[in-house]
């Protein structure tokens, strides 16, 4: 532990005042999802605990406000601040699940890939290629109309479509480190390819994936909250930040704007948040030669 | 007489490039073909290496002395040839077969910054060959021990095992790599060009580790360099090649003085000495070293050559015994009258 | 060194490095001349600042590095205190450089006649078509045929050995009067080496040009240079003319770097080597640098840094215990 207080790393961290607001916002992220359950009175969907004569009242600063809901309710009755923290955990949730799918599908292909070579990269790669010419809404569209929705939908959705990234890279790196010597040392020991390219090729082009696989995280909330503002999304027994925006949306012009305005602020602090820290972790993490 | 420790018949190592189908297809004039380009990184060379001797590889960028190196460590599999290492041709060998000859026969190589895994630590980098030969509980539990005296050997100490790479200095990882190589007590060690990236005075720190190991140990060295002070100091033997043919082979000092081929003379008057004076005859070259994708008809050497004449375009020289144990792949030694040097 | 005014004299260089784990003294008081017409070898190994040097004559060199202090006088001009303006004049016309590495130094998506051409827009006041008739002639005479038509071709036609001569060409072009050559040859086979290097020779002598060799290469050195400098850990340890210098060292260190090169005519069985490595240079020792690796070293040497002191007409060490002509270390 000291020995990471006193590297470069923390201290440029220190020095760096987005990278600070960055993992603040994310830890604030954090948080939320972890403890919302208990921060607030009413379960949002437990329909025995909402009461009509509730909905659609302002945030409590505003004429009419109810200090019981600090950021007015929805059409339900629901308290806004509720719903954002339980929807705050399943945008999350699905941006945390989907993104570490594809790390490992699209880690493992690249090794594949990038080591072997041949016939097998090409497979792979024109596979990568093809997929990311489907944008994921298509995807999502197809599995809706097949199989309905449901967050496992979502994840298959996203996870088609980010574990490219990985791949690419992934082979990328690969491709140059299996030029290195020490993997040809490894050769010469008579290590077989899979040792090799668990012990030696895997732990060397894993640094760039940390910024990726950050960076991603948001990227995939993003979507996720465009395929349920699109009704292709999630279940509206599980909404996420974007369902919620949807939902708030029919009435956004009628003046009642804190419905969806305060989810759409949430994604805007995270995905900020995760983007200003994953900035910090690209240049930091980026060896740099003198 | 035991066998040389490695011998080593026409080998041949050719690389097919150009990528995928789609990118080979070609269509012009001569209509649609697919097309093949080879690189002829190595074209027939033969040598073999007795006991504690060293063998030098000397020769340029591109002619094919690491390749060589790598072919006969099985890194790849040569294309034609025979590589037999004490008595044994390796040369069509599957993993499985390969796996006990690695026992005796390991790898140095250049790049100390690139020839250890940045995230292992070092007790675990020199240990692995070894680890792969012993499978056995009892035996593995003896490894700890062995990689303190191994690292000892080569002139590191115990609280180094723990460490990682970058913590150490150039010089200092080609020690671990040494290390790593005698693991498991090898016959033959291939070393390719290991001092060349060492600044000068840790050059000689490693070459005298070198041949104190060979002392002690009974090892053969493959030995690549460009560098023809350091293949003086160490060699027994030198081999020069040449766009991937070995153009001479001789004892070390009847090289050196008595070079026979016209590119092994240009090599040695153009190498530049601390002395003030040189008495080599001064052959200069001038040109480039041609592609290895389209071999020159012939010899190799007469696009370069100052003597080159007919008969090296259409005949391409075969290695020639020319006493003393030095041969020679030159149409001059036919001809002698045609140096006019 | 000649008796007139150097063309260049450096006097107590300082550059140092401000980086997160420490400062790196990499430049730590150098000082030498060149004079006109000559070539002098920096020689040293890996981290004894000689880049540096060459980079801080011509002021280019970037955050966390700065010159500390010091004075580079180009024929009285102190370039240390020449503002960016100045140097973008010097740069190229009055003082050129000649890198590592031919692949890097040109830009690939230029043509080699293009990156020819903006020297001499720059730096002259030549109008399309002498600057033309001038990069021709510059080509051929740096060895590459059919010079017109290559002013069109890209660097990556070129072969390694002939990049080199365009970088080359490129850094004689507007007749500088220093050229700044960092290990100009290490990336090239040696009979490529031996034909730049020629050409270098001739180049210099044709045009009255002097020349700083930058190099490790001890060999390449005695043989281009008229005389040598060596810097060890940011000092310069010995300096003086290049035959007395190779062949009567002063300071151990020289003695141990000729000594660790192998030497045809006198083979041994176990090269000299030079024990231990070089230290830490963000912790130099007290003292001299050299003390924990030189056989000679005193109680004093632990103490008190050597200044350097001429041992004779042409030779300079900084050594409190410089070794007699002739001596073995």
């Amino acid at each position: 532990m000291t020995t990471f207080l006193q590297s470069e790393l923390f201290h440029n961290y220190r020095r760096s005042s987005s990278a600070i607001i960055g993992s603040g916002l994310m830890a604030l992220f954090a948080f939320a999802v972890l403890a919302g359950p208990f921060l607030v009175a009413q379960d949002p969907y437990d329909i025995a605990a909402l009461n009509l004569m509730d909905s659609y009242k302002p945030p409590v600063w505003l004429e009419g406000g109810d200090p019981r809901f600090i950021l007015g309710t929805d059409g339900q009755g629901r308290d806004v601040w509720a719903s954002v923290l339980y929807g705050a955990r399943i945008s999350v949730f699905i941006g945390l699940v989907a993104m570490m799918a594809s790390c490992l599908i699209g880690t493992a292909l690249g090794l594949i890939a990038g080591f072997y070579g041949g016939i097998l990269d090409t497979v792979i790669m024109r596979i990568a290629d093809v997929q990311l010419s489907f944008p994921s809404i298509l995807i999502a569209l197809f599995l809706m109309s097949a199989v309905g929705t449901g967050v496992d939908k979502v994840l298959i959705a996203l996870t088609a479509v980010g574990w490219v990234v990985y791949a690419r890279t992934v082979r990328g790196s690969t491709l140059s480190e299996i030029e290195k010597e020490y993997v040809q040392a490894a050769k010469v020991a008579g290590l077989p390819n899979r040792k090799i390219i668990r012990k030696h090729v895997l732990p060397n082009v894993l640094t760039p994936l940390i910024v990726i696989a950050t960076i991603q995280v948001g990227t995939f909330v993003l979507i996720e909250a465009s395929l349920s503002f699109l009704g292709v999304g999630v279940p509206i027994t599980q909404p996420s930040l974007g369902l919620l925006i949807k939902n708030g949306f029919d009435v956004l012009f009628s003046g009642l704007w804190w419905t969806s305005v305060f989810p759409g602020f949430a994604i805007m602090m995270l995905v900020f948040g995760i983007n200003l820290f994953g900035d910090f972790l690209r240049d930091e993490l980026n060896p740099r030669l003198k | 007489m035991s066998a040389p420790m490695l011998e080593v018949r026409d080998l041949q190592m050719h690389f097919p490039i150009g990528g995928g189908v789609l990118d080979r297809l070609r269509f012009d004039s001569k209509g649609l073909r697919l097309e093949k380009p080879v690189v002829h990184a190595v074209n027939g060379v033969s040598f073999s290496i007795a006991r504690r001797q060293i063998m030098a590889l000397v020769g340029e960028s591109g002619c094919g002395k690491s390749t060589v190196a790598k072919t006969i460590a099985r890194i790849y599999q040569p294309t034609q040839g025979a590589v037999l290492i004490d008595g044994e041709d390796v040369a069509g060998y599957g993993f499985a077969q390969m796996l006990p000859v690695r026992a005796k026969m390991q790898m140095i190589f250049q790049d100390p910054y690139a020839s250890l895994n940045p995230r292992q630590r070092v007790r675990d980098i020199v240990a692995e060959p070894l680890l792969e030969q012993t499978k056995d509980a009892a035996d593995r539990r003896d490894v700890p021990a062995r990689i303190e005296a191994l690292l000892a050997k080569v002139g590191l100490n115990a609280e180094h095992a723990g460490r990682y790479p970058h913590q150490f200095s150039g010089g200092q990882r080609q020690r671990i790599g040494i290390a790593r190589a005698l693991s498991v007590t090898p016959g033959l060690i291939i070393a390719d060009e290991p001092v060349s990236a060492l600044d000068v005075s840790i050059q000689a720190q490693i070459l005298n580790l070198m041949m104190d190991l060979r002392d002690e140990f009974g090892l053969s060295y493959l030995f690549i360099s460009h560098d023809l002070s350091v293949v003086h100091h160490i060699a027994d033997w030198v081999g020069v090649m040449y766009l991937g043919f070995m153009v001479e082979n001789a004892p070390r000092d009847v090289l050196f003085t008595q070079p026979r081929h016209p590119y092994t003379r240009a090599l040695l008057s153009a190498a530049p000495s601390i002395k003030a004076k040189r008495d080599t005859q001064e052959i200069s070259l001038s040109g480039e070293v041609p592609s290895a994708l389209t071999l020159p008809t012939g010899c190799c050497f007469r696009t370069r050559c100052p003597f080159a004449w007919g008969r090296c375009a259409s005949e391409r020289p075969k290695l020639q015994d020319v006493g003393e144990g030095q041969t020679v792949a030159c149409h001059l030694v036919d001809e002698p009258q045609r140096d006019t040097l | 060194m000649s008796g007139d005014t150097p063309l260049l004299a450096v006097r107590d260089l300082r550059t140092h490095f401000h980086t997160f784990s420490g400062v790196v003294r990499a430049v730590n008081g150098v000082s030498f001349d060149v004079g006109k017409g000559e070539v002098m070898g920096l020689v040293g190994e890996s981290g004894g600042g000689k880049s540096v040097v060459g980079f801080s004559i011509l002021g280019l060199i970037d955050s966390p590095g700065k010159i500390e202090g010091g004075q580079i006088m180009l024929d009285g001009e102190d370039l240390v205190s020449a503002g960016e303006a100045r140097m973008r004049q010097i740069r190229g016309r009055e003082i050129s450089m000649v890198f590592q590495d031919p692949m890097t130094s040109l830009n690939p998506l230029h043509t080699v006649g293009r990156q020819m051409d903006e020297v001499l827009r720059l730096h002259s006041d030549l109008d399309a078509s002498a600057r033309q008739k001038a990069c021709v002639a510059m080509l051929e005479s740096v060895g590459i045929s059919r010079a017109a038509e290559r002013l069109g071709a890209y660097p990556h036609q070129f072969s390694g050995g002939m990049r080199q001569r365009v970088v080359i060409a490129i850094a004689m072009l507007a007749q500088p009067r220093l050229i700044i050559a960092d290990e100009p040859t290490t990336a090239l086979d040696v009979t490529i080496q031996s034909q730049i290097l020629k050409l270098m020779r001739a180049q210099i002598a044709d045009k009255g040009a002097s020349m700083i060799l930058i190099t490790h290469d001890l060999a390449v050195v005695s043989e281009m240079a008229d005389h040598i400098t060596v810097l060890y850990c940011g000092n310069v340890v010995e300096r003086g003319k290049t035959r007395d210098l190779i062949e009567m060292p002063a300071h151990p260190y020289t003695r141990g770097l000729i000594d660790s090169i192998p030497d045809p005519s006198n083979r041994q069985d176990r090269l000299r080597q030079i024990p231990g490595s070089v230290p830490d240079i963000r912790n130099l020792p007290k003292g001299c640098n050299f003390r924990d690796r030189c056989p000679r070293a005193q109680a004093v040497c632990r103490e008190v840094e050597p200044e350097l002191m001429a041992q004779h007409a042409t030779l300079w060490a900084a050594c409190h215990f410089p070794l007699k002509p002739g001596e073995l270390a």
